[in-house]
C-alpha cells in the first residue's frame, strides 16, 4: 500500500520558498558568510567611493599645489600629500574609480568572452575545439607584458585600453574552466531535446548551455576583479597603464615613491594599502560565493 | 612513457608555432623604427642613407611574409639570431640575464614549499584551530597583496632600520655576482626580491594545500589507513600528503613557469636586470629579434614546466600511467 508522505506544515514550507528567492538567499549568505559579507561591504565602499569621488574628495587631484609637497598626514590632508603637493586620500578616493572600472570592466568583459567562447567549444567540439584550445594554450603561455604594451603602443595609453589589455588573457583563463564545465553539460538529455526540436546552435548555446555553467563563471568573476585590479597596479607602475595626472593606485607607487620612501613614507603606504583592501574584499567576497554556490562545501 | 613525452612534444609544437606568429604579428604593429631609435638616439641628424643600409642589414627591408619565413626557419634551427640594438648574439644577451631571474625564481619556490607545505597541512589537520585562522589570513593577505609593494614596503623598512643601527641607510646592492663567487653578496642581492615574491607565491599554494588536504583527510582510505593502525604521522605523510600535493605540484610548476619572465615590476623595484625588465627594454627598443626570442623562451619554459608537471604526476600517484 502506498504511504503518502505528510504535506509539510506552511510555515516551514513558505520558510524553504524563502530561500530560494534572491533576496532569501543574499540573507541567507549574509548570515553564513560573515567574512564574504565583510569582503563585499570593502568592495561597494571602495565602489561608492569611486563613483561618488567628486562629492567625497576634498581637493581636486590632479591640482598640483607646490606650497604643500609631502606633508604628513594631518587634519586638513587626512593621509598626507604627495612631491607634488596633490592630496593623496583624493587621489586615493579618484583612484578607487579607476580600479574599479578597470576591475570590473576586464573582469567582465574577460569573463563574458570566455563564457561563450567556453560553451561553443565544448558544444561543437571536434576541430573547432581543438584550434580554439590551442589558441586559449597560446594566450595562457604569453607574456601579459607583451600584449599590454602592444595594446597601449598601437591604441594609446588609457584607462579603456588598459581594460583591454588585461582582458585578453582573462579570456582563455575563463574559457578553459567554463568549458570543463559546459562539457558535462553537453551531455545532459534537455541539451539533446532542444537539437531534436531544430532549436539553432546559437539559442541552445546561449539559452540552454550558457544559464547551467552560471555557477563557476560568477565564482571566477569575483576572482577576476581582484586580479584585473592588482594587474592595473602593475602596469601603471611599470607606466603601461593610466598616466599622469590621472589618479591611479599603482600609478602613484611609481618611482617617485620609492625616492621619498624615508622621508615621505606616506607616498608609497595608502596606495598599497588601497590596493591590498579591495582585492582582499573581492577574494573574501569569490572565496564565500564558491563556498556558498559549490553543493560540496554549501552545508559545512 | 618515451611515445608519451614524444606526442606531448608535437602537441606543444601548434602552441610554439602561434606564439611565433603572434609576437612577430604584435610586433610589427607597435609603432616604431629600431633604425630611427638607433642613429637618431642623442638627438643625431638621420641620414635616409644610413637608415636604409641600417634596414639592410637588419633584414627590415624584405616584405613582412619573407621576413616571418626567415623567421620561422631559424627558429627550427634554433638560431635565434643578433639583437637588433646591441648587436649581440641573442643568447649572449639572455644568458646574461637570466641567471638573476633564475635564482630569484628558484628561491622563491624553495620559500613557497617552505611555507605552504607544513603550514596547509597543519592548518588542515588542526581546522578550526588558532592556527588555523592564522594561516588563513597570512594566505588571503598574501594574495591580496601586491609583490612589487610589498618590495617597496620591504625596501622601506630596510632603509630605515640600516639607518638607526649604522646611521647610514643601506640598500642591497644591484650588480650581480653569481652565488658561487661570492655567496653573501649574492643573497643580499636576490633574497629580499625572493621573499617578496615567495610569500604571495606560498599563499596561493597554502590555500590549495589546505583544502586538498581537508579533502583528502575525508576520504575512505584514511579512514581504512586508521583502522589498521598506523600511525597518524605515516596516515598524514604515505597517505593523505602524497595525494594531496596533486593539485599543488600542478600550481608550483605553472607559478615557477610564470616567474622565468612575469618578475617585470619585481626586478623594476629592486633594479635587477633579469629576463622580464630584458624584455620591456626589447619591445621599447624595437628590438624585434630580441622580443621574438624571449617571449618563445618565456612559452617554452611554460610548455616544458606543463610536462615534467604531468610526469610528476605518474610518481606521485602511481594510479597514473602514460602510455
Amino acid at each position: 500500500m502506498a504511504v503518502i508522505a505528510p504535506a509539510r506544515p506552511d510555515a516551514e514550507a513558505e520558510a524553504l520558498l524563502r530561500r530560494y528567492t534572491l533576496l532569501g538567499r543574499s540573507l541567507d549568505f549574509f548570515r553564513r558568510k560573515p567574512l564574504g559579507t565583510i569582503g563585499l561591504i570593502i568592495v561597494l565602499v571602495f565602489a561608492v567611493a569611486g563613483l561618488f569621488a567628486e562629492f567625497i574628495a576634498p581637493f581636486d587631484p590632479e591640482e598640483n599645489d607646490f606650497a604643500s609637497m609631502m606633508f604628513a598626514p594631518n587634519l586638513t590632508h587626512w593621509l598626507g600629500t604627495d612631491q607634488f603637493g596633490r592630496d593623496i586620500f583624493s587621489r586615493l578616493v579618484f583612484g578607487a574609480r579607476t580600479a574599479m572600472i578597470v576591475g570590473f570592466g576586464a573582469a567582465v568583459g574577460g569573463g563574458i568572452i570566455g563564457l561563450v567562447l567556453g560553451v561553443t567549444s565544448a558544444y561543437f567540439g571536434g576541430w573547432f575545439d581543438l584550434v580554439l584550445q590551442r589558441i586559449f594554450d597560446i594566450l595562457m603561455a604569453f607574456p601579459l607584458i607583451i600584449l599590454a604594451l602592444a595594446v597601449v603602443s598601437v591604441f594609446g595609453t588609457g584607462v579603456f585600453n588598459v581594460v583591454i589589455a588585461i582582458t585578453i588573457p582573462l579570456v582563455p583563463r575563463c574559457g578553459r574552466v567554463v568549458r570543463a564545465s559546459a562539457l558535462a553539460v553537453r551531455e545532459v538529455p534537455y541539451v539533446d531535446a532542444a537539437r531534436a526540436l531544430g532549436f539553432g546552435h546559437a539559442r541552445i548555446v546561449l539559452c540552454h548551455m550558457v544559464p547551467n555553467v552560471v555557477a563557476p563563471f560568477l565564482i571566477l568573476l569575483s576572482a577576476f576583479v581582484g586580479q584585473a585590479i592588482l594587474a592595473e597596479a602593475s602596469l601603471s607602475y611599470l607606466g603601461l597603464g593610466v598616466q599622469e595626472p590621472v589618479a591611479a593606485w599603482g600609478l602613484m607607487l611609481q618611482g617617485s615613491a620609492e625616492d621619498y620612501a624615508t622621508t615621505a613614507p606616506w607616498i608609497a603606504i595608502f596606495p598599497g594599502l588601497a590596493i591590498v583592501f579591495t582585492v582582499l574584499g573581492a577574494s573574501l567576497f569569490g572565496d564565500a560565493l564558491r563556498d556558498a554556490i559549490d553543493p560540496k562545501l554549501r552545508d559545512r | 612513457m618515451h611515445r608519451y613525452i614524444i606526442t606531448r612534444l608535437l602537441l606543444a609544437l601548434p602552441t610554439l608555432a602561434g606564439a611565433a606568429a603572434l609576437v612577430f604579428i604584435l610586433m610589427r604593429l607597435i609603432p616604431g623604427d629600431v633604425c630611427v631609435i638607433r642613429l637618431g638616439s642623442g638627438g643625431a641628424h638621420l641620414n635616409q642613407d644610413a637608415l636604409d643600409l641600417c634596414h639592410k642589414q637588419l633584414g627590415l627591408d624584405q616584405p613582412i611574409v619573407v621576413q616571418f619565413l626567415t623567421y620561422l626557419k631559424n627558429l627550427a634551427l634554433f638560431d635565434f639570431g643578433i639583437s637588433m640594438w646591441s648587436g649581440n648574439p641573442v643568447w649572449q644577451e639572455i644568458l646574461l640575464r637570466l641567471p638573476v631571474s633564475l635564482e630569484v625564481a628558484i628561491l622563491a619556490t624553495v620559500i613557497a614549499i617552505l611555507l605552504a607545505i607544513p603550514l596547509g597541512t597543519l592548518s588542515a589537520l588542526k581546522e578550526n584551530s588558532a592556527l588555523d585562522h592564522v594561516v588563513r589570513v597570512l594566505a588571503i593577505a598574501g594574495i591580496a597583496t601586491p609583490s612589487f609593494w610589498l618590495g617597496i614596503m620591504s625596501l622601506i623598512l630596510v632603509l630605515n632600520v640600516s639607518a638607526a643601527i649604522t646611521g647610514s641607510p643601506w640598500l642591497p646592492p644591484i650588480d650581480y655576482v653569481p652565488l658561487w663567487k661570492d655567496p653573501l653578496y649574492n643573497l643580499s642581492i636576490v633574497l629580499l626580491p625572493a621573499i617578496t615574491v615567495g610569500y604571495r607565491y606560498s599563499a596561493v599554494t597554502m590555500r590549495l594545500t589546505r583544502s586538498a588536504m581537508l579533502e583528502v583527510m575525508r576520504e575512505d582510505y584514511i579512514r581504512t589507513a586508521r583502522a589498521k593502525g598506523l600511525l597518524e604521522q605515516i596516515v598524514v605523510n604515505r597517505h593523505a600528503l602524497k595525494n594531496a600535493l596533486l593539485p599543488v605540484v600542478t600550481l608550483i610548476g605553472i607559478e615557477f613557469a610564470f616567474l622565468i619572465g612575469g618578475l617585470v615590476v619585481t626586478e623594476q623595484v629592486f633594479n635587477l636586470n633579469g629576463i622580464g625588465r630584458l624584455l620591456v627594454q626589447a619591445v621599447q627598443n624595437q628590438d624585434n629579434v630580441l622580443a621574438q626570442a624571449l617571449v618563445m623562451l618565456v612559452v617554452l619554459v611554460f610548455v616544458i614546466v606543463n610536462l615534467v608537471v604531468d610526469l610528476l604526476y605518474a610518481w606521485l600517484d602511481p594510479r597514473i600511467r602514460y602510455s
